[in-house]
């Protein structure tokens, strides 16, 4: 079943690609296809959704030899940690090809890099061994490396998309070496993730499992991104266009604290405990810093960019409070995890819609900077609306999915933690601050476009810009207010995960 | 029994959002939906105060999502209801034609539903929940009228400056977790262990002195004065400002196990009463007046809470909530038909429609606390509350109400002047207030009849809630409220503030025609006034000491991120570019340079071998002969 959901979207991928040159697919044909292939995989992920246990641990496994000799074998699954981030992904690349139907430039050319880049986030998320998840891993990096040269904004997309390409690159090449460390270790080698967290092989084995963690902690903070290994990122987004952006902040940058939860932390439990004050510095700096960056911007996507460090920030904080027993409870260390993980789920959602917005801005005015516009809420009342609800949620108002993360990360750390959450509590009150400010720049007081735009033709959100923006908002709001269904799965595989760590 | 409990929650919250979905296309129903559905609520929540519903549902691990009415929820979501449901009815006929009224009634109504889930709820996290969306529902009634910039500016600072102090409350919830209070009950907060009772403790008064609007967070009050005066009516009386005040009346049994916090949140609400008092005075901004009012009501409410009278805090909550509604619907009809907000331009206002001037001044009369009014009774056992705390307190807050005396003849000496020659004659003197500028164009039309009927309702309510005083309903609410022993009032007491409210009101009627006159000459007011008037400068003294380091060092980071972070990721590629260049020079220059070398020493070696053969046979000769010659001569030596 998940290698179906895996492979569904490469499948489609491959018949877009290969069809013989001389048969002409019509533009349209390709984004429907895109758009079927997409919905049909969100349906999969839904049935399994229903189907799963959430008390069952690990659950639609799949396992076959692939390179024997050297202990990789192809083994998927998914538990509660996984399973919320796989249809987050499917429901993001879905937002995605919806919001680029109207896309005239190289359609089939897209459509198959985002058919293979969702085979890539989905293949991630349920890999069980860790050169499957290291090769999706680089594979994401390739693919998103052509969406942002090819269809980013004309010369610096290209020099960003590099730079991303590069910098995500040697963090890669970090992880492979942690992977490497991790097998070498173990007792007969292999790369199997669900053998290795129960050898538990790095056990007591103090100096070289530290550089085990860090080799992977660093591959995974690139990733993430934390402070100060972020700078790839605010080039990355702002050149980027914008289902592209959406896909990167959703779905590539929880790879890497996905990473943290699913092979870190459970793999290197005693370490993890060992370092944990490290990873809640970084956090809390993440927060703190990427806040007040983010503040400081004029260019809208650039701001957004620096929010995800932010938010990241408080996933991070959070898995090191979950690494911190002293002072802690199960329930607080539990909470802290489950928030985490629902931090990522939120962000996605949060962001890829915020980011699909700022995709409309530039759309109707060309530039992503906030002075440039004024009073838009006037002309486009529901674009206004939107994103103010988008921001607002981002900013973490309850009755969204971030407050319900954010309460419980912030609720879970503290106990161990107090200073680092303390300062980190911070980062509400920032963000609060530079969503308003830009809500206040962009949408109200008197109208004003940049120059050369006339008020008259501006045309509020499309048909096809809200379905794809609505559904992630209220998918946003239905987390928030009841958030039971999301947490019945995610609450067990956080409990796991924790008890991992203090083993 | 829940179903009532949810139906009242769900009533206002689905219809606020149904009609903020639909805005401008429901235009024409909202102003009889809304009311129906505020009409209908306040049914349901007398209903609630009747059954004592309760219902919990799960929320996050170990925590759920519980929801009760007890005495003190009865006594607030009866009031909240009422309120709100008085200013939706005064709405109807006041938002404009060409305004988004279904917003307008939606967000009303969210407000409303969220405060009523903060006064029902009973686990912290679903109090702050509720809390913070009040906070952000009243970010957007505040900026209702949006395309001018400093309505929207107001809301921002009036958002980011509670959202500040509600950092104290995520701050509680965690403590409280790691106190040991796993189901972050608010009942069970005081059993915190150690220190993490005491950071519970201040998370939650930071969180309430701010949504308060007491000192130091008083000023956001006075920005949110931009909103439109039936949402201030709202916002100043159950809701909101009144949230702050509730949360520590609920909360009042971990003040006391704190030891610090009581006194700390009386003096604070006895020291907001008192200098709040004071700019109230200083005032010549009549929504100005009142918003400072108000920040020094919700201080004597804060005493309570702080000196442990909860029935004492509950009632001056009521009677003020009943009290300043009226006064600012009162204040909003002046201000759309004679389009300014400024008092000496207010001058004969309450002539010229009697029975809107005749409501505020029933109103100005409680808030002077004049017996046999609401607050004068409802002071009075703020002050006995306060008294059996500290006599120096009970000082500090008589004081306050003297000053209370004074803003609330002020404001009504103004507006029952005799009527000016021209109404608009006033506002011309005073261009200079640019900023006092008409919510809408004064259009000079008689107030609705059905604008009128809730603003009397508020009136008789703001007049006569003092009987909750009185014995009987007295010993009644403090059962309600299990509120237990109420330190005995004596009569006295009720003497003293009597006479203290009767003198200072007596003193400003006779001091106002004389400092009318000379503010009229234009003299400038003396320093203190002036600084009174701008709201003590903590509005100023937030941005110098907050708002601006805290944007510089933005920025400033912003620059480091840039040349230095990423800087340092350039040169890094940079230095891989370098290093390239220099193996490649090192490839070409070196390495590729020695191969060639040997190559054209080989060749150099090739071409001398070749010269001896020359083709010609004598040379060949020759050489063999040199060549034997020298074999010899190696066989001679060697040997």
């Amino acid at each position: 079943m998940l290698t179906v959901v895996t492979f569904l979207p490469l499948l489609a991928c491959a018949v877009l690609a290969l069809l013989p040159r001389a048969v002409r697919v019509p533009d349209r044909v390709c984004s429907w296809v895109w758009i079927a292939t997409a919905a049909a995989d969100l349906a999969l992920v839904i049935a399994v959704w229903v189907r799963f246990d959430p008390h069952g641990g690990l659950q639609y496994e799949q396992r076959a030899r692939w390179m024997p000799g050297a202990g990789v074998s192809y083994h998927v699954g998914v538990d509660g940690l996984s399973l919320p981030l796989v249809a987050m992904v499917c429901v993001l690349f879905l937002a995605a090809a919806v919001h680029m139907l109207r896309e005239t430039r190289r359609v089939r050319a897209l459509a198959c890099l985002f058919l293979f880049l969702q085979t890539v986030g989905v293949g991630l998320f349920v890999a069980l061994d860790l050169i499957l998840f290291f090769v999706f891993f680089d594979l994401s990096i390739v693919g998103m490396y052509v969406v942002i040269a090819g269809w980013g904004h004309g010369e610096r997309a290209r020099a960003a998309a590099l730079k991303f390409f590069l910098y995500t690159f040697v963090g890669s090449l970090a992880l492979l070496l942690g992977f490497i460390g991790l097998y070498l270790a173990a007792d007969p080698h292999t790369f199997d993730l669900v053998e290795l967290t129960r050898s538990n092989p790095l056990a007591g084995q103090g100096l070289y499992a530290g550089l085990v963690l860090l080799a992977v902690g660093a591959g995974l903070a690139v990733k993430t991104p934390t402070v100060p290994l972020h700078t790839w990122l605010p080039p990355a987004h702002t050149e980027a266009p914008a289902a592209g952006s959406a896909i990167l902040a959703g779905v590539l940058l929880k790879m890497g604290t996905y990473g943290f939860v699913r092979i870190a932390m459970p793999l290197l439990p005693g370490s993890w405990r060992q370092y944990a004050p490290v990873f809640v510095v970084v956090g809390v700096v993440s927060v703190v810093y990427g806040a007040l960056v983010a503040l400081a911007q004029t260019d809208l996507k650039r701001m957004i960019a620096y929010t995800s460090v932010n938010h990241m920030g408080y996933v991070v904080l959070a898995i090191g409070a979950a690494g911190s027993l002293a002072g802690s409870d199960a329930q607080a260390r539990s909470l802290a995890v489950t928030g985490a993980v629902v931090q990522m789920v939120s962000h996605g959602l949060l962001t890829g819609a915020l980011f699909l917005l700022t995709g409309v801005l530039y759309d109707r005015g060309g530039t992503y900077a906030l002075d440039a516009y004024s009073g838009l809420a006037a002309h486009t009342p529901r674009f206004a609306a939107a994103t103010g609800v988008a921001a607002f949620a981002s900013l973490g108002i309850p009755g969204f999915s971030g407050f319900v993360a954010e309460f419980q990360i912030f609720t879970g750390s503290l106990a161990s933690q107090a200073a680092a959450t303390g300062i980190a509590l911070l980062g509400i009150l920032l963000s609060a601050a530079l969503f308003l400010r830009a809500l206040r720049s962009l949408f109200l007081g008197p109208p004003r476009l940049p120059a050369g735009i006339p008020l008259s033709g501006l045309a509020d959100l499309r048909t096809r810009e809200a379905a794809a923006t609505y559904p992630l908002l209220v998918l946003a709001l239905v987390i928030g207010v009841l958030p039971r269904f999301l947490l019945d799965v995610v609450e067990p595989a956080g409990r796991s995960v924790t008890e991992l760590v203090a083993r | 029994m829940s179903a009532l409990l949810w139906a009242l929650l769900a009533l206002p919250l689905g219809a606020g959002t149904l009609l903020c979905l639909g805005g401008r296309g429901w235009n024409t129903c909202a102003p009889v939906a809304a009311p129906a559905a505020g009409a209908a609520t306040l049914a349901l929540a007398v209903a609630a105060a009747v059954a004592r519903p309760q219902a919990s549902a799960p929320l996050f691990a170990g925590i759920r999502a519980g929801l009760r009415v007890d005495g003190l929820s009865a006594v607030m979501v009866v009031t909240v209801a009422a309120v709100t449901t008085a200013v939706l009815v005064f709405s109807a006929r006041e938002a404009g034609p060409d305004e988004n009224r279904g917003r307008y009634f939606g967000l009303l109504l969210l407000f409303a539903a969220a405060m009523l889930v903060t006064v029902t709820a009973t686990t912290l996290a679903l109090l702050l929940m509720a809390w913070e969306v009040m906070g952000a529902a009243s970010w957007a009634l505040i900026g209702y009228r949006w395309r001018q910039p400093g309505r929207a500016r107001a809301a921002d600072t009036a958002f980011l400056t509670t959202r500040a102090a509600d950092l104290g409350m995520y701050l509680a919830a965690g403590a409280a977790l790691a106190g040991g209070v796993g189901s972050l009950r608010l009942d069970a907060l005081p059993q915190a262990d150690g220190v993490w009772l005491h950071v519970t403790g201040a998370g939650v008064v930071l969180a309430a002195l701010g949504k308060s609007a007491q000192l130091p967070f008083s000023f956001w009050l006075s920005r949110a004065m931009q909103g439109p005066s039936p949402v201030s009516a709202l916002l100043h009386s159950a809701t909101m400002v009144a949230a702050g005040a509730y949360l520590l009346l609920r909360l009042s049994p971990l003040l006391t196990a704190t030891h610090w916090a009581g006194p700390l949140v009386a003096w604070t609400g006895a020291l907001t009463a008192l200098l709040l008092g004071a700019v109230a005075v200083a005032q010549r901004d009549v929504k100005q007046l009142l918003a400072a009012s108000t920040s020094a009501q919700v201080g004597f409410m804060v005493l309570a809470a702080g000196s442990g009278g909860v029935a004492a805090g509950t009632v001056q909550l009521v009677a003020h909530a009943a009290v300043k509604s009226g006064l600012f619907l009162a204040a909003g009809i002046w201000l759309t038909a004679l389009g300014t907000r400024h008092l000496p331009a207010l001058q004969g206002a309450a002539r010229r429609w009697p029975s809107v001037g005749a409501a505020f001044a029933v109103g100005a009369l409680a808030l002077a606390g004049l017996p046999p009014l609401s607050l004068w009774a409802a002071k009075d056992e703020v002050l006995g509350a306060a008294r059996a705390d500290d006599p120096a307190l009970y000082v500090t807050a008589l004081a306050a109400s003297a000053l209370a005396a004074g803003y609330s003849v002020k404001a009504l000496w103004y507006v029952t002047r005799p009527l000016p020659g021209e109404p608009a004659a006033g506002d011309a003197g005073y261009a200079g207030y640019a900023e006092y500028t008409a919510e809408r164009p004064g259009h000079q039309q008689r107030p609705a009849r059905s604008a009128l009927l809730p603003l009397w309702a508020l009136a008789c309510a703001g007049a006569g809630l003092g009987v909750l005083v009185l014995p009987g309903p007295a010993d009644w609410l403090s059962a309600l409220l299990g509120a237990g022993d109420r330190p005995a009032l004596h009569p006295w007491e009720a003497v003293v503030s009597a006479a203290v409210a009767l003198a200072a009101a007596g003193a400003a009627w006779t001091w106002l025609p004389r400092i009318a006159r000379s503010g009229d000459a234009a003299s400038r007011p003396r320093p203190a006034v002036r600084w009174a008037e701008r709201w003590l400068g903590l509005d100023r003294a937030a941005h110098l000491l907050l708002v601006r380091p805290v944007m510089a060092l933005a920025r400033a980071l912003a620059a480091f991120d840039d040349r230095v972070v990423d800087g340092a990721v350039r040169q890094l590629g940079r230095g891989g570019l370098a290093l390239a260049r220099l193996a490649r020079r090192a490839d070409d220059g070196g390495l590729d340079a020695a191969v060639r070398a040997l190559a054209a020493g080989a060749r150099r070696l090739g071409s001398w071998a070749r010269r001896p053969q020359t083709g010609l046979l004598h040379q060949y000769y020759a050489q063999a002969v040199v060549g034997f010659a020298a074999l010899t001569l190696l066989v001679l030596l060697v040997r």
